[in-house]
């Protein structure tokens, strides 16, 4: 499901919420909004709007494949994470490195570790390069993404990574979670 | 745990409420009176006449001017945060609190512990914006301006790092500081908007479950927030400590969870979305997901556990005499108030309570004080805290069974083996007044 459906799918939803706004007492102890925020609509926060959720929400248009994004990785992440990814002043990101180091010391890899596929594009195109951040172009994203689990033979290293395909992939250590509070949530 | 025995002096009119020199805190203000009487006429080891007084040279003369911005007495310039990252290489820069030199609860803001990922912004506050959207009525924008202008509340509350405490992980005692063993964690007092507030202006849709929020620093920084936790108790503060939030606090706005792990409190905080799934971001996917012993790892801990540990004395300070000396600590629970300290000095043998200074705020940093008369002989302070919830801090062979430690030592105290470490910290004290980081 492409983003703006997803969004405009939230929209509705949530104009179709009669009254939900206020507790009849009012939280904030006035009983009625203070009124000062300035209306916005969700197109033009877009261009804020760096947040993947794991079923794919937000993903953008493009795609990419491992053999694009090793050139990429080459010229813009290798310095900080390694030839090939295999660590050097920041951590491997294509690595076989067992999950426990030494005893409980967690050494949390994409591979050995993460969950979620779309956490990739999310934190790469957010907070990568370190020096420059969201230089990258979408498409670069993806054929980083591509690179990175096709190096951990978590996907095949032809396969595309695109708004439909990267939700989809299992992860290796999917499920090995426990929800430490569930009474929080 | 009560029996009350002479003190191993003799002459001593101490009432002892556990081995080792713990003393009952109202004997103490009874027999104060006495001990002063016993001091002057000499029995006190230390009471060698004092020097005839004379004028201090630093009374003779004018002193310095008024500044419109105070600054501390040069004597203290070495009260300071230790840094992980100095110069600001490509990695987190971590700020360490000097707990062993502070005392009271509120951490001055320019010591209080923090975690930049790529350095401090520099925001200026009148261009400075806030977004709610996503799953709400109507999606608004607040300037600084207008949020000035909207219902305020203060509250006292910790801040504390998910990896805080963890070089405790260590199968052997780091031999360091507080600073270094619990330095990440901090407490202020926070003004600002509730954030149901704001909630109320957008109207959320009651489908909605998580709130993602995202801060306006170089690498954006998100995470994923539960919705009742906002119904609840966060906060967007605006100050700390009376003055506006510092820049590497968040300046100008911060997200403040009370009680919960301090990466999800975003700071310089530009975009709030209201959502029905967390974003699994890649601190709640990797950083802060703490790995148990059997390979599976605890997702959303959120909540900073029961803790408590004894700040004076602890390491790196030495017992110059035997005799008279407080032991005090911090408290804190990120589930409610500080209900009940106890202090061992035999290492977990015996515990007597400590005084706990009122008011114990809810998720705030309370104080305890025990009186102690160390004999010069080997002890081992420790402290345990329970929170109104009943939460006990657990003993360390309890946290192991279940949390796990390192197979060999940990070397590097800016490391992070693991992470939400609250069983005790241990000073054994040794026959020459030296302190050493022990487990019991």
């Amino acid at each position: 499901m492409s983003t703006s459906k997803k969004l405009s799918l939230a929209l509705v939803a949530a104009l179709s919420i009669a009254g939900a706004a206020l507790a009849a007492d009012g939280r904030n102890g006035l009983g009625s909004p203070v009124g000062l925020g300035k209306p916005i609509t969700e197109s033009d926060i877009q261009p804020w709007n760096y947040t993947i959720l794991p079923d794919g929400a937000n993903l953008p248009p493009g795609s990419g494949v491992a053999e694009a994004g090793a050139k990429i990785f080459a010229d813009k992440c290798a310095a900080c994470h390694g030839e090939g990814g295999k660590g050097a002043r920041n951590p491997a990101l294509i690595t076989d490195q067992p999950l426990k180091g030494n005893g409980i010391e967690a050494n949390k890899t994409v591979k050995n570790f993460w969950e979620n596929p779309t956490t990739l594009y999310d934190y790469v195109r957010r907070a990568m390069p370190w020096p420059a951040p969201r230089t990258l172009t979408n498409d670069e994203v993806y054929a980083l993404v591509a690179y990175i689990l096709a190096g951990n033979n978590i996907i095949d290293k032809n396969a595309v990574m695109d708004a439909t395909t990267l939700p989809k992939v299992e992860m290796p250590n999917r499920g090995n979670f426990i929800i430490r509070f569930p009474n929080l949530i | 745990m009560a029996s009350r025995k002479s003190g191993d002096s003799g002459s001593s009119p101490d009432e002892f409420v556990a081995a080792n020199g713990l003393i009952h805190r109202r004997a103490l203000l009874t027999h104060g009176f006495a001990l002063a009487g016993a001091a002057s006429v000499g029995t006190a080891a230390s009471a060698a006449r004092a020097e005839p007084l004379k004028e201090d040279e630093w009374s003779t003369h004018q002193g310095a001017n008024v500044l419109p911005y105070g600054r501390r007495s040069r004597f203290e310039k070495d009260t300071l945060r230790i840094l992980s990252n100095p110069n600001g290489e490509p990695r987190t820069q971590h700020a360490r609190v000097p707990h062993q030199l502070l005392n009271g609860t509120i951490t001055p803001s320019a010591l209080h512990f923090t975690i930049l990922h790529n350095g401090i912004p520099d925001i200026d506050p009148d261009q400075h914006k806030l977004v709610i959207h996503g799953m709400v009525r109507q999606p608004l924008e607040f300037t600084l301006d207008k949020l000035m202008r909207y219902p305020m509340v203060t509250r006292t509350t910790f801040i504390e790092c998910g990896g805080n405490s963890a070089p405790m992980f260590s199968n052997v005692p780091v031999q360091a500081t507080l600073q270094h063993l619990h330095g990440l964690c901090s407490n202020s007092e926070w003004t600002g908007v509730l954030l149901s507030t704001l909630l109320d202006e957008v109207g959320v849709d009651p489908k909605a479950k998580w709130l993602v929020s995202e801060g306006a620093d170089t690498a954006l920084i998100s995470r994923s927030t539960p919705l009742k936790k906002a119904w609840d108790d966060a906060l967007i503060a605006m100050y700390q400590n009376g003055e506006r939030i510092r820049p590497d606090q968040g300046f100008p706005l911060r997200l403040v969870l009370p009680g919960w792990e301090g990466n999800m409190q975003t700071k310089f905080v530009r975009r709030i979305m209201i959502t029905d799934q967390p974003a699994m971001t890649y601190y709640e996917e990797r950083n802060y997901s703490p790995l148990l012993p059997d390979d599976k790892a605890y997702r959303f801990y959120f909540v900073n556990d029961v803790k408590s540990f004894i700040t004076h004395p602890s390491f790196g300070a030495t017992l110059k005499e035997p005799g008279y000396y407080e032991i005090s600590g911090l408290a804190y629970s990120g589930a409610g108030h500080i209900e009940r300290v106890m202090v061992s000095a035999d290492g977990g043998k015996s515990w007597a309570d400590a005084t706990v200074q009122q008011p114990a705020n809810a998720k705030s940093f309370t104080r305890f004080h025990i009186p102690w008369r160390w004999d010069g002989s080997p002890a081992i302070l420790t402290s345990r805290a329970v929170d109104s919830g009943g939460n006990i801090q657990p003993l360390r062979s309890e946290f192991v069974a279940e949390r796990g430690e390192t197979l060999k030592p940990v070397t590097n105290t800016f490391a992070f083996p693991n992470q939400h470490y609250n069983s005790l910290t241990s000073w054994g004290i040794e026959p020459t007044g030296e302190i050493k980081h022990v487990y019991v």
